[in-house]
């Protein structure tokens, strides 16, 4: 039926949705690359006219730029390592019988449902406030002085909130996948000698390869970005500030519209390197 | 060596026992066919001697010592699946090493023993394929290498070739018939297909319900079966299973008479209407109607009968070759 009528009819009804989601995409990026160029202080005399590339050295030759990207990447390698190494766990956990499964998994998926603003809230003051703390009243119960979480280590702390927050997403993706592995593989891979951790190395880890690949590319765009974390819990202080972080200070706390969109600039360029970059080394696994 | 043997073996799931108790002696070297209808405990009882599947009671004796609670892989048994349950992220070479280096065979060793296997099996141009890539029979062939080089004392084989089509099946029964000769290592074949149990089979187990209907030679169970279920479900077409008058006359319950031991003749004591007629060049089945009896007859006749639906044929059963049943549906000598 696709005659040359139905089709331009269909690209005349899809115009509107594609139309609107390119004005979408296009509008805030061409603004951030029309004010990146600009000198713009919203409460010093508005827009003063170009800048040429002033607000791009300027935000990279700042001290606070490489220690943010040092951030950024710690943050994000932290919660990619955890997530899929408890995620696979996790999986293989839940994969096994038991009782109350549906239950339990659903009880597992829980945390990603939480906003990240309030889960954050409620790991700095339930789990990690040094004297109230969940985690204090622990660590004295075993003589031990409580750590202050927030303050003394900042960015495990954080790695910890989001890893919790996006946990549930990797167990899941990984869940079924192991569940899609074929038993009689298993079965063979037993009665050809295999114990359980070669079993595990040689037949599950590389079943599981491509659920990793995809589990990798979806949180680390999703990473790159988090920013209610750190906003509820260390404001940016003690070194927990991130790209997204500097440049939300930029543009707010600054009052630098220039300079922030120049690092959102920026912050593009760093995003596409890292997709290239994964597409290219675990992209492969995609292909089979 | 491979002698395997079962001493009262059970095996229950839960409150339902699929498995009653069973006895059965496998000898070395021989080529021993499980057979019977899907869901009768065939390949429960496979996996039970493979050891993936824990029995309830009972014992299982691999060349005399028992190896009830042995794991799978140190009972030196190798298996290949129906779904052939090859690796796929590895290459065939790699798939047919697994099991040597899970054993910590030296790497020359496996060498030549991969050369050895993908010689005998026709795959020495594909070692460094993946699965994915290979057709269903060379799939196939991948699997039975897995399981040579292990060098197993018996191998097993859960209906391996019901995933190949009719014409590649008789070639891969005749591959399997001819490493069986070759190798003289025990085998155990599982199939639902009674005509890969005749014609490969030194010994045919049939199996219904997890009973053991009859044990035996292809020949004897095709010459005296032991009761209706056996008769019926050993030779094809089926033999003419016939109750009533006819059977009261041999003094039995049921008679059973196979289609190639009825003549159509001038005139014969049973005559009727020729329903379908299945030509098939080498060999005519008439199904025959309105002979008087109760049942449809099935008859074979020569490939070149010019019988059709609907013409009137004569039979005659060759009496001495009828099969006589009781009540209980046993086998009267």
């Amino acid at each position: 039926m696709a005659t040359q009528h139905s089709r331009s009819a269909a690209r005349l009804m899809m115009a509107p949705a594609v139309i609107l989601l390119l004005g979408w995409m296009l509008v805030p990026l061409t603004m951030t690359l029309w004010f990146s160029f600009r000198r713009y202080l919203p409460l010093r005399g508005g827009d003063l006219g170009w800048a040429g590339f002033d607000n791009f050295t300027r935000f990279v030759t700042s001290s606070a730029f490489w220690p943010s990207v040092q951030t950024t990447l710690v943050i994000v390698g932290g919660v990619l390592v955890i997530t899929i190494v408890l995620g696979v766990l996790l999986a293989l956990l839940l994969d096994q019988p038991m009782w109350g499964q549906g239950i339990v998994r659903i009880l597992v998926i829980a945390p990603f449902f939480v906003m990240p603003t309030v889960s954050a809230l409620v790991w700095k003051n339930m789990f990690m406030d040094p004297t109230n703390g969940l985690l204090a009243h622990l660590w004295r119960l075993f003589g031990a002085d409580p750590i202050a979480w927030l303050s003394e280590v900042p960015t495990t702390s954080i790695v910890m909130i989001v890893s919790w927050q996006w946990l549930p997403f990797a167990t899941l993706i990984l869940l079924t996948a192991v569940q899609s592995l074929d038993r009689e593989q298993l079965e063979a891979a037993e009665m050809d000698g295999a114990s359980p951790l070669s079993r595990f190395t040689y037949i599950i880890l590389p079943h599981l390869g491509r659920a990793i690949t995809i589990v990798l590319l979806i949180q680390t765009i999703f990473l790159l970005s988090i920013f209610a974390e750190i906003f509820v819990t260390t404001g940016g202080a003690f070194g927990t500030r991130t790209l997204t972080y500097l440049i939300f200070q930029r543009v707010l706390e600054s009052q630098n519209v220039g300079l922030g969109s120049a690092g959102g600039v920026y912050a593009i360029i760093l995003a596409n390197i890292v997709a290239i970059f994964l597409m290219r080394i675990v992209g492969k696994n995609l292909d089979r | 060596m491979g002698q395997i043997t079962l001493e009262q073996v059970t095996k229950s799931f839960g409150d339902v026992q699929v498995i009653p108790p069973l006895d059965l002696t496998i000898e070395d070297g021989e080529f021993c066919v499980f057979v019977g209808p899907s869901g009768c405990g065939k390949s429960t009882l496979l996996r039970l001697i493979a050891g993936l599947e824990d029995i309830s009671s009972g014992a299982i004796r691999i060349d005399g010592t028992d190896a009830s609670s042995t794991p799978p892989a140190r009972r030196g048994l190798a298996m290949v699946f129906q779904s052939y349950a090859l690796y796929p992220h590895m290459s065939v070479r790699r798939n047919i090493a697994f099991p040597m280096k899970m054993a910590g065979v030296p790497k020359a060793e496996q060498d030549k023993r991969i050369e050895a296997a993908a010689k005998a099996l026709n795959l020495t141009d594909y070692l460094d394929r993946r699965p994915g890539q290979l057709s269903g029979g060379q799939r196939q062939r991948v699997a039975i290498g897995r399981a040579i080089v292990r060098e197993p004392a018996a191998f097993l084989f859960d209906e391996p070739l019901s995933n190949l089509d009719a014409a590649l099946r008789v070639g891969m029964r005749m591959e399997i018939g001819e490493l069986h000769a070759k190798l003289k290592t025990t085998m155990i074949y599982v199939t639902h297909d009674q005509v890969e149990a005749m014609t490969m089979a030194d010994k045919i187990v049939v199996l219904r319900a997890g009973n053991i209907e009859q044990v035996g030679s292809p020949l004897e169970l095709y010459r005296s079966p032991r009761n209706l279920f056996v008769a019926g479900f050993i030779g094809s077409p089926k033999m003419n299973l016939l109750e009533g008058e006819v059977a009261a006359a041999q003094n039995a319950h049921t008679i059973g008479i196979r289609p190639e031991h009825i003549d159509v003749v001038d005139s014969g004591p049973w005559s009727g209407n020729v329903g379908v007629a299945e030509h098939l060049g080498s060999d005519t089945f008439l199904h025959v109607h309105d002979t008087g009896l109760a049942e449809t007859v099935t008859v074979r006749a020569t490939g070149e009968v010019g019988l059709r639906h609907g013409d009137r044929v004569s039979l005659a059963p060759r009496e001495d070759l009828f099969h006589r049943f009781d009540a209980q549906g046993l086998r009267i000598d």
